[in-house]
């Protein structure tokens, strides 16, 4: 993975790759906006919707500015509460964290609910590689684990594979009817398994949606009830967050999981909202604390960022990720979020992600904490403009701008393509150099242009 | 006095798009106005800012500033032109200078709604067509002339309270109020992305029974056109301000 590191991410061809099958592209496309339909009639059934954002909005960054405060406190009262707090300064020594955990308690058959941290952290990876099978418990999650695939979203991990290709990754490990693509029975099977699994296992690792740093406690939000599952059975239970995953209090949650559910599926809440204060008697629970960049974010013009509850919503409606595809942004995190997040961790490989974006905007208005993303996505470009892969495109820019400052020789150049054009073979004009008539037609300029019009018009109009 | 009024024509419309100027100004006119062309009229410098290119982005924002900052209004038949120098502006120009000149700024309808007012409008040529109104990113999500679907705030739409005054017009509204994908350089960087959100526009409204597609921004229009021409879909393409105007002639 850390190989890739400075390997270029071209979205362009990665989203021209995923257009090529139309049909999957197209149900891709109405999936996702189907969610964002029911998003907009959840959304609609709170009247005070637009104040909620702006509470959550004013929260968010009021936690972010007093942070240091808010995670200190936090530690304290989940320490009294029989938490083990730990801290993790980057995505190595969390690895590193929870591997000695599970080691030191002999856990080798850990149970994971969805968390978008250790899919950041490649977690998985390292505790196979030490001998320690890790399971996904979220119905989407086990179905790309099990196709050795990666999440191209983060509420809908599997929304890139159809019904059908589940049936076939089902055949093949879960020994299911490979015909058979019907949603209840691949259910099921997912459920019997994922039973033993459970039944199984001796430690349990799960995300955290909010921390409430006055309690000392955290909540879990998932819908197929996996993480209350998972925790059930095993002693030993590891919590893993980003430092962003604070609020003040218990108190201010409820405007979090009003918009959560609402953003992300439609759903009024989630299934499940669980709550973990203390350890199970016997048992033991950690939670770690991740950096991992975080704080550099924390002190940059970006930190509004870190307001993001993780809903996917700027996903759902962003036209650009919909007919695209999450895996064409070579992030973990996808769409207009993940692009603004990249670019933060590295601007050169990650260069053409604020580019995958026609700045309409849509995200900024379905994002439950009001993040300014498209604003975000402008401002980044100011940096990712200066890669080597944009060097032609800076130079044709710069030498468009000289011609448009210079109107003399602006109007001879229009005026030499317009006798030009037309007396050109279409052969000529639609080159590959021509990434606008690839797709489309050329506009042809007018006989004369507005400006020789007026002139005309005032002419006539001192001679009356 | 009555007001004067600046006409700025964003620089492509000039040269493709003459008549939605024409119509601009005759509009504009129409309604007791002064209007004048002050030039030489440049580009409004989106392209530039819009790459993260600054340097260049100041020079056409000064160049626009000296031009135009002397009038009471500043009129164009564009969102997105109108859009970038009202809020893009902001930290290329002095601040002082920017406070003053962004108010004055108007796209073409939202003038006629907020500046003169729907039922005082004068509009005398009859439109008795179907029309599928294609609100633009900047005009809904930026200028904020019409809600957009994302926000659950009351139903408006100053593009429509214009539109409607039209004598015999059918306005109709695609499912998805969705960018058409144009998106400045997008249109080429991104051009398989761009194409196939501009197709499903001209889908979505002929799904409607639409023929005629009308809205406040060439640009979105040129490359649905562009489109609509290579697959060969019976779709055309007109802005608002020619119809208002009544200088609408599908070739």
């Amino acid at each position: 993975m850390r190989s890739e590191e400075s390997k270029f991410v071209d979205h362009f061809r990665n989203a021209e790759e995923f257009l090529k099958d139309p049909e999957q592209a197209r149900w891709h496309d109405r999936a996702l906006w189907f969610v964002r339909q029911k998003r907009d009639t959840a959304a609609a059934s709170v009247p005070e919707w637009e104040e909620l954002r702006r509470a959550a909005e004013t929260i968010k960054a009021h936690t972010l500015e007093h942070l240091g405060y808010y995670l200190e406190r936090f530690e304290e009262r989940a320490q009294a509460n029989g938490i083990e707090v730990l801290w993790a300064e980057d995505a190595a020594e969390f690895r590193r964290l929870v591997a000695e955990i599970l080691q030191r308690h002999g856990a080798s058959r850990v149970v994971k609910s969805k968390s978008m941290l250790t899919e950041e952290c490649g977690l998985n990876p390292h505790l196979e590689a030490r001998g320690i099978e890790v399971t996904d418990t979220d119905l989407g999650e086990r179905i790309v684990q099990l196709a050795g695939d990666r999440p191209s979203h983060i509420v809908l991990p599997a929304i890139h594979l159809r019904k059908e290709q589940v049936a076939e990754i089902f055949s093949s490990h879960l020994h299911t009817d490979p015909s058979n693509a019907d949603p209840s029975y691949l259910t099921r099977a997912a459920r019997e398994h994922l039973r033993r699994k459970f039944l199984e296992a001796d430690a349990a690792i799960t995300g955290v949606n909010f921390a409430l740093a006055e309690e000392g406690a955290f909540v879990v939000c998932t819908n197929e009830g996996n993480a209350d599952l998972g925790t059930a059975l095993p002693d030993l239970h590891i919590a893993c967050m980003g430092l962003e995953k604070l609020i003040p209090s218990a108190r201010d949650l409820g405007v979090f999981t009003r918009l959560l559910a609402r953003s992300a599926t439609g759903q009024a809440i989630t299934a499940y909202t669980s709550h973990f204060r203390r350890p199970k008697p016997g048992g033991k629970l950690y939670l770690i604390l991740v950096d991992d960049g975080r704080s550099a974010l924390l002190q940059s013009s970006r930190r509004e960022l870190l307001s993001c509850i993780r809903c996917g919503a700027c996903m759902n409606t962003c036209p650009v990720y919909r007919r695209s595809g999450g895996h064409s942004y070579g992030t973990v995190v996808p769409g207009p979020i993940g692009s603004a997040l990249a670019g933060t961790r590295d601007p050169g490989r990650y260069a053409s992600l604020p580019f995958a974006c026609s700045l309409c905007a849509s995200c900024d208005l379905v994002c439950p904490v009001r993040i300014d993303l498209h604003q975000h996505l402008l401002d980044e470009r100011q940096q990712t403009i200066r890669v080597p892969e944009y060097r032609g495109k800076v130079r044709g820019l710069k030498a468009a701008a000289f011609l448009l400052r210079h109107p003399r020789l602006y109007r001879q150049s229009i005026a030499a393509l317009r006798w030009l054009l037309p007396r050109l073979p279409r052969s000529l004009i639609y080159n590959r150099f021509n990434l606008w008539g690839r797709e489309r037609e050329m506009p042809s300029p007018a006989p004369r242009s507005f400006s020789e019009l007026y002139q005309a018009r005032q002419g006539a109009d001192n001679e009356r | 006095m009555r007001p004067t009024v600046a006409l700025f024509v964003p620089c492509y419309v000039d040269d493709f798009y003459p008549q939605t100027a024409l119509a601009t100004l005759e509009i504009l006119e129409a309604q007791g106005f002064r209007v004048e062309y002050p030039q030489p009229q440049r580009c409004c410098g989106q392209p530039f800012i819009n790459n993260g290119l600054l340097d260049e982005g100041r020079a056409f924002a000064t160049s626009f500033a000296d031009l135009f900052e002397a009038y009471d209004y500043v009129v164009a038949p564009s969102s997105s032109c109108i859009g970038t120098a009202k809020y893009r502006y902001e930290g290329l120009l002095e601040p002082e200078r920017h406070r003053k000149l962004a108010p004055k700024l108007y796209e073409l309808c939202e003038f006629l709604h907020d500046v003169v007012g729907p039922e005082r409008l004068r509009l005398e040529h009859p439109f008795p067509h179907r029309v599928g109104l294609h609100n633009s990113c900047h005009a809904l999500r930026e200028l904020e002339l019409a809600r957009p679907s994302e926000l659950m705030i009351p139903h408006f739409s100053k593009i429509e309270a214009v539109l409607s005054r039209i004598e015999g017009i059918e306005i109709v509204h695609p499912e998805r109020d969705e960018c058409c994908g144009f998106g400045g350089t997008f249109s080429v960087q991104e051009s398989a992305v761009s194409a196939a959100m501009g197709r499903d526009r001209i889908a979505d409204h002929r799904r409607q029974g639409v023929e005629i597609m009308a809205g406040v921004d060439l640009s979105c229009l040129m490359h649905m056109q562009g489109l609509a021409r290579r697959d060969g879909t019976p779709m055309r393409f007109v802005h608002v301000a020619q119809i208002l105007a009544g200088r609408v002639d599908f070739e």
